[in-house]
């Protein structure tokens, strides 16, 4: 056993980091978050250039793209990411980044779909399948006010019936099973992510905010509130790299189990650190232009996309 | 100890209740949140017809124009406008709750002249001056100067939430008139009107995306001295007179709207479908819910107890801060539970069709404030540890 990032695995998560940083700052994605393409195709195609879409065909694995996405969480970098790394082989143009692809979860009360604008396909698992049907076919209506601006939602009214929408079906049986439960993965690896970019921010603040003549990280009750992030930080970063492992084969755990519990911790991490991040930085935190309220509500999409930790909580006890 | 109103209390409640009927039909819809003058103008409304009726000021003393009321009366109209859904009081909140009963006490005859009648009225509009970009758990380490120049004080500096600023007509701010005494010793209570050359107002736009907060500059604002309240360098105790007037009612409205909206929750989930039945066959759910409705009533009818406590001693004792903490702690949870109910739906921070997801989002954000606004909750427990227990202190 060595469970533990190789140096390949240290340096590509580096550079997504370092990328993220430099091509998605949040300064930057904060201004383009009012309009219904948060992302532009440039810095999308970059993404794709990166070789974050690629990462199978460059012959890596799960494990490697845990890592990469728990990067784009904790930069915070918008799009249908993981929807798109799915794609990736199966859609033409997925992988190298011209074309993005989203994800339609029906819901029986409310559909919502990310990013509808920017990605002109969409998938749609179903209990034995996964599709792809053009996102137009869904009548996608703009939510006016969507609760995470980096991540803006259309709703579907429509019954979402792949193959009567002109749909294309991708795979089926383990082939569309292991695709969702990478989809789980990828999705806890992005939570995980948010979990430690809102510590940072926090823990960097507690250092430079002062109160009553000194930084409030030196007041136990902040000191606290941040040890608290990192031991949700690492706990959801272990049960991560768990679940890829499974679905890497580098596991002897069942990976259906692994990939749930790692959605369970990742989600609760980020909802978690999203909230005590912003009560560390105190009114500011409530603000706008403060970052910290975005790891709150990316946490929030995350929890909601490839099913919630409450569900997955099901499927881990209905295994014990 | 009885839960039962007396018999006067029920009076007041059914002459309450039967003005609101009377009265309200002729109530429009409050105006869009942003439309700043339309909401200046219905809740100044609303504040005339309260006024005319005798219930503005309903905990003032009848000697400035106020009702009177004993803090159970207090309760029972903050009960009974919500029961109606009559409006809010808005903007006249400073005004009322805040910069007039500080007046009360401490202005001159002059200035509770040329300033409470027009509030009990609906006619002045206040916002609040107080905490400052560097200045928020350690309000008192404020740093706005106020340097005397004859008459008048000359104001520079920032000050931070003030709601309404835009529309307000007059401030309550805490400035610093000594920059060298001990920094609870050196700070003085104004009354600065909003139309004074020098105040800039920038838009705070919060995490919900709305701007009823705002930043406030003051570059060498004149202030004259007569609109001084309390003695210069005694602002700080001026101040903390407003808190001697709380008598447990602050968070009556918010508690009935959080106990309507744990029941709305119940209800939304009992119509929407999870798998193969309806979110309400969820026992895991139900019995969460169950957890967080049974401390709501806890947290009611401790609300209770501290308005009696008030009426008895004339204050809140640590019930305050017991409250405040216990409130804030289960808005975070019940709003988490909403979210976690919602699922994708989540996503909207306004209705989604006939689906009522806006509140229950919104909802949710504000829940976050509450642990953060007047007081966060690791202040609240220094102050419970500290004044309270009489632990030793942590700085
Ligand atoms: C929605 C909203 C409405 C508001 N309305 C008003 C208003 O009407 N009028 C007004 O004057 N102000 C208002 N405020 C400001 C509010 O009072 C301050 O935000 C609050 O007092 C905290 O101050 P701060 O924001 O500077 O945070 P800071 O004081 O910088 O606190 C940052 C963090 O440090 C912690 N901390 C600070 N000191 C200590 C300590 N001694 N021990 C342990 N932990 C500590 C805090 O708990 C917090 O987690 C409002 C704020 C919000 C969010």
């Amino acid at each position: 056993m060595d469970f533990w990032l190789t140096d390949e695995q240290q340096a590509l998560a580096d550079m997504v980091a370092a990328f993220a940083a430099d091509r998605f700052p949040p300064e930057h994605t904060a201004v383009t978050e009012d309009t219904d393409e948060v992302v532009n195709p440039t810095a999308w195609s970059a993404l794709g250039e990166l070789g974050v879409f690629s990462l199978t065909a460059d012959g890596m694995g799960v494990r490697e793209a845990a890592v990469v996405f728990e990067q784009l969480g904790r930069g915070l970098v918008p799009g249908p990411l993981v929807a798109t790394w799915l794609a990736a082989g199966l859609i033409d143009g997925a992988a190298d980044g011209t074309v993005a692809v989203t994800l339609c979860e029906p819901q029986p009360d409310a559909t919502l779909v990310e990013h509808a604008a920017m990605a002109p396909v969409c998938l749609v698992f179903t209990d034995e399948a996964l599709w792809s049907v053009p996102t137009a076919s869904l009548r996608p209506v703009r939510v006016e006010r969507p609760l995470d601006a980096g991540a803006p939602v259309w709703q579907v009214t429509d019954d979402v019936n792949p193959a009567g929408l002109g749909g294309t079906q991708l795979a089926s049986g383990e082939e569309a099973l292991t695709l969702w439960r990478t989809g789980v993965v990828l999705t806890a690896a992005m939570a995980a992510g948010v979990a430690a970019g809102a510590g940072e921010l926090a823990t960097a603040y507690a250092k430079e905010r002062e109160q009553f003549g000194r930084p409030i990280g030196g007041f136990q009750a902040v000191k606290h509130l941040c040890a608290d992030m990192l031991v949700h930080t690492e706990v959801a970063r272990s049960a991560v790299y768990a679940a890829a492992c499974a679905l890497d084969g580098a596991s002897d755990d069942d990976p259906g189990v692994a990939v749930s519990a790692a959605k369970v911790v990742a989600g609760e991490a980020a909802l978690a650190n999203g909230r005590a991040g912003i009560q560390v930085h105190g009114g500011m935190g409530f603000t706008w232009e403060v970052h910290a309220q975005r790891y709150w509500k990316r946490a929030v999409t995350l929890d909601a996309t490839f099913g919630t930790a409450d569900t997955h909580a099901l499927r881990v006890a209905d295994a014990l | 100890m009885d839960l039962r109103y007396t018999d006067a209390e029920e009076q007041f409640r059914l002459e309450l209740r039967t003005w609101l009927a009377s009265v309200l039909p002729d109530v429009g819809p409050p105006p869009a949140r942003d439309d700043w003058q339309a909401r200046r103008d219905y809740d100044a409304a609303w504040q005339r017809m309260l006024f005319d009726a005798g219930y503005a000021g309903i905990n003032w003393p009848a000697e400035y124009g106020g009702r009177g009321a004993t803090p159970t009366e207090h309760l029972v109209f903050l009960e009974e406008t919500e029961r109606a859904r009559a409006p809010y009081v808005g903007m006249n909140f400073v005004g009322l709750l805040h910069a007039g009963p500080t007046l009360v006490v401490e202005a001159t005859d002059a200035q509770k002249t040329a300033h409470l009648p027009g509030i009990l009225r609906g006619d002045q509009i206040w916002c609040q001056g107080f905490s400052e970009p560097n200045a928020g758990s350690d309000l008192a380490s404020l740093r706005t100067k106020a340097v005397r120049d004859g008459d008048d004080y000359v104001l520079s500096g920032q000050k931070i939430w003030t709601s309404f600023a835009h529309v307000a007509d007059y401030c309550e701010i805490l400035v610093r008139t000594d920059p060298d005494a001990p920094k609870h010793k050196g700070i003085t209570w104004l009354i600065l009107p909003m139309d004074t050359p020098g105040i800039d107002i920038r838009p705070l736009r919060t995490m919900e995306g709305s701007t009823e907060f705002a930043e406030m500059f003051l570059d060498e604002v004149r202030v004259p001295v007569a609109n001084r309240v309390g003695d210069e360098n005694d602002g700080w105790r001026v101040a903390m007179v407003t808190l001697s007037f709380e008598r447990g009612t602050a968070f009556v409205s918010e508690m009935l709207q959080t106990l309507e909206l744990c029941r709305d929750l119940a209800e939304l989930a009992r119509h929407i479908t999870r798998g193969s039945a309806t979110a309400w066959d969820d026992q895991g759910l139900r019995r969460e819910l169950g957890h967080l409705a049974a401390e709501l009533d806890a947290l009611w009818a401790l609300t209770k107890r501290n308005i009696s406590e008030a009426t008895r001693t004339g204050l809140v004792g640590v019930g305050g801060n017991v409250f405040k903490l216990a409130y804030s702690d289960l808005r975070h949870r019940l709003g988490e539970l909403a979210l976690r109910l919602l699922e994708r739906a989540s996503l909207s921070l306004d209705d989604l069709g006939e689906l009522p997801t806006g509140r229950h989002v919104q909802g949710r954000i504000h829940g976050i404030s509450i642990s953060i606004a007047a007081g966060t909750s690791q202040v609240q427990k220094n102050i419970v540890a500290e004044r309270v227990l009489g632990l030793p202190k942590d700085r």
